[in-house]
């Protein structure tokens, strides 16, 4: 184990695939200077041919992924900030998550479409969006949301390798956190969520940067005895039901938090499948902290007040079991 | 723009394979339209007929490893690239054994190990995929080219300068092929495209032809400079090739248009220049073939319609309880 920072650790996971197999190519706008870090080096190391920076043409580049995936190849195709992939949509939306299924598996199409997301840095509107739960609609194409540096090199090796289209979305400003990662070919299987902490009273399912309030929250929330189960799905596609139902039976009660807009939000998907799969086993009405359903602003105060945070997660759970919040708090 | 019978010197068993592969596509295809007028297929379907010499002149000079894409419009490509005509007829029908086991239809006709990208409903999609496969040919390093097939509507579709410059910048292995059969669905060209679109081949330095669409020998000629530059690493080329779609941009448009797009005579004008008839002239006026030739073909195709129908129409349609998320994932 040493510590690392999400940025790196993706770089690490993007180093070691390309050296392990040469059908791995990443190529984006700036990939080669890399604005983020996380393709930074890549180029020297593994080839111009196989890093490559593209002009600022979102429509077909997402497309190219696509055309280069179908002829053999494992495409990294970085869109740098999520919102971006709104003007290269078509082929993320109409082509990669349909042409499989059109052609009746004809094909696989090992895509990686990966970029920042999410607000709290006063990117403002266009930068800020928290796109997962439109990714998670269309169908045909994984979603991964890495909370911490091990999920994101263990999630971006395991997309790599996946022969279909995933989105990896790594939430903004939290390139610079640091956290333990394993040594070698660390790799977290598609679909299986990590309990990041045990708890009777309650269980929190948090995504993605989501999950450190949630986190931070749960500790406050100990002092008060309140025991918090809290699962961090790391992929919304697939999508661990299974363990958050678990979860649920046990605790009775279910806090869902995401950063994207709180209509058909990922939270509210989530809600709807313990509404519908585990009502029997609730103790109160499943609360969703999320973002209103307005833009996010640029300036800080009011970007902050919209996010969800330690207190509104806190407050979510107090309400549910109808406890104050503690003293000094 | 027409070539001179001088310069041509294709063999005798050549220029047949020309004419039967136009005339496959063409007898397929009225087959189709006439199911799709009897209320026998399902979907919308749109004809490729007379602009098949398009896609006859650069698919016959592919191989298995080369890819198209195509469009809505896309038997004809799917054909010329040698795609099965059973499996076509099966998929149009909606049947189990159509190549995309009924999920597709005629707008996404597809054989990938035959290097078919496929039809798309999308208009101008083919454009960037077809970007990305030449980028794959040119990792691949085998000398392998894509070509992308496309609408002088789809030519409007930014896409088309975005894929223009970064073929011209990576020296992609890639042809861009607008087949300007003078219509974006019902709007003539000239209501919705301005200039010559060959010419948005000029700012990004790419070479750049115009060609008669129905002339399979000026269109196979302009193909094989352009497959021969790309195979040779030196870069995309943008062809419009200027032919007519004769049929309506969709066979049942009759039944739902109020109103006429284009004339009669216009409509005959181009059916005296079809490109079949115009290329079974020149075989026998050059002594390269026989009547008799043509009519064994002839035979040969009908038979092949005839079997492809009797096959899909002797196909389940896909089970729906078999249906699941089954092909969503690998
Ligand atoms: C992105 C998109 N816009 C609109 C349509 C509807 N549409 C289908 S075909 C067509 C016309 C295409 O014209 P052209 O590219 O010239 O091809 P042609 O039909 O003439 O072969 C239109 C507008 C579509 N399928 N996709
Ligand atoms: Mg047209």
């Amino acid at each position: 184990m040493a510590k690392k920072r999400m940025i790196q650790a993706i770089n690490e996971a993007l180093d070691g695939e390309m050296a392990k197999d040469p059908k791995v190519v990443v190529f984006g706008e700036d990939v080669e200077i890399s604005l983020f870090g996380d393709t930074r080096g890549l180029k020297d190391k593994h080839g111009a041919h196989r890093v490559r920076n593209m002009p600022i043409s979102e429509t077909v580049m997402s497309g190219m992924a696509v055309g280069a995936a179908a002829a053999g190849y494992k495409v990294v195709c970085h869109m740098m900030f999520g919102n971006f992939m709104y003007t290269g949509f078509d082929s993320i939306a109409n082509q990669a998550s349909k042409l499989r299924y059109m052609t009746a598996g004809q094909i696989a199409l090992p895509i990686v479409y990966m970029g920042v997301f999410g607000g709290g840095r006063s990117a403002a509107a266009q930068h800020s969006d928290a796109m997962h739960p439109m990714i998670m609609n269309l169908g045909g194409i994984k979603v991964a949301l890495p909370a911490t540096p091990a999920d994101a090199m263990g999630l971006l090796r395991s997309a790599i390798h996946d022969p279909n289209p995933v989105m990896f979305l790594q939430a903004a400003g939290r390139g610079g956190e640091q956290g333990e990662v394993p040594e070698g070919d660390h790799v977290i299987e598609l679909g299986k969520a990590s309990t990041v902490q045990e708890g009777d009273d309650v269980t929190v399912v948090a995504i993605g940067a989501m999950v450190r309030p949630a986190m931070r929250a749960a500790q406050e929330l100990a002092k008060s005895g309140v025991g918090v189960e809290l699962i961090d799905p790391r992929t919304v596609v697939p999508l661990d039901s299974a363990m958050i139902l678990e979860s649920v039976r046990k605790t009775g009660r279910l806090v869902v938090v995401d950063e994207a807009r709180d209509m058909c939000s990922a939270a509210s998907h989530i809600a709807a499948i313990c509404a519908d799969q585990c009502f029997d086993a609730l103790k109160a009405p499943i609360r969703r902290v999320t973002v209103p359903d307005v833009a996010l602003p640029y300036s800080p105060p009011l970007e902050k007040a919209l996010l969800p945070n330690v207190a509104s997660i806190s407050e979510a759970v107090r309400r549910l079991l109808g406890i104050a919040a503690a003293e000094g708090v | 723009m027409s070539v001179a019978p001088s310069d041509v010197n294709f063999s005798d068993e050549q220029m047949l394979g020309f004419y039967r592969d136009m005339l496959r596509i063409r007898r397929i295809e009225e087959r189709i339209g006439d199911d799709a007028k009897a209320g026998n297929i399902p979907g919308a379907v749109h004809l490729y007929i007379g602009q098949e010499a398009v896609g006859v002149g650069f698919c016959s000079q592919l191989t298995d490893d080369d890819w198209i894409a195509s469009t809505h419009r896309g038997h004809g490509h799917y054909l010329a690239k040698g795609g099965d005509s059973k499996l076509l007829m099966a998929e149009i029908y909606g049947r189990e054994t159509g190549m995309c086991k009924g999920h597709g239809g005629s707008m996404h006709v597809a054989d990938f190990s035959k290097g078919i990208i496929g039809a798309n409903g999308i208009v101008g999609a083919g454009i960037s995929i077809i970007t990305g496969a030449a980028w794959a040919a040119q990792m691949d390093g085998k000398g392998a080219v894509g070509i992308a097939f496309f609408g002088d509507g789809a030519a409007n579709q930014g896409v088309l300068c975005e894929a223009l410059n970064v073929a011209v910048l990576w020296k992609l292995p890639v042809i861009f092929v607008c087949e300007n059969n003078g219509f974006s669905e019902f709007s003539p060209s000239s209501t919705v495209t301005a200039g010559n679109i060959v010419d948005r081949a000029k700012p990004y330095g790419a070479a750049h032809e115009t060609v008669d669409g129905n002339d399979l020998i000026a269109v196979h000629q302009c193909a094989a400079r352009a497959i021969k530059q790309a195979r040779a690493g030196n870069g995309p080329s943008l062809i419009e090739a200027r032919t007519y779609r004769q049929r309506g941009h969709v066979e049942a448009e009759a039944s739902f248009l109020g109103s006429k797009y284009r004339s009669d005579e216009e409509v005959a004008e181009w059916i005296a220049r079809d490109p079949i008839p115009a290329f079974a002239k020149r075989v026998m006026d050059a002594g390269q073939a026989s009547q008799a030739d043509l009519d064994r073909i002839e035979a040969e195709i009908a038979a092949e319609v005839t079997e492809a129908v009797q096959f899909a129409e002797g196909s389940p349609y896909p089970d729906p309880a078999m249906q699941g998320t089954n092909y969503m994932f690998a």
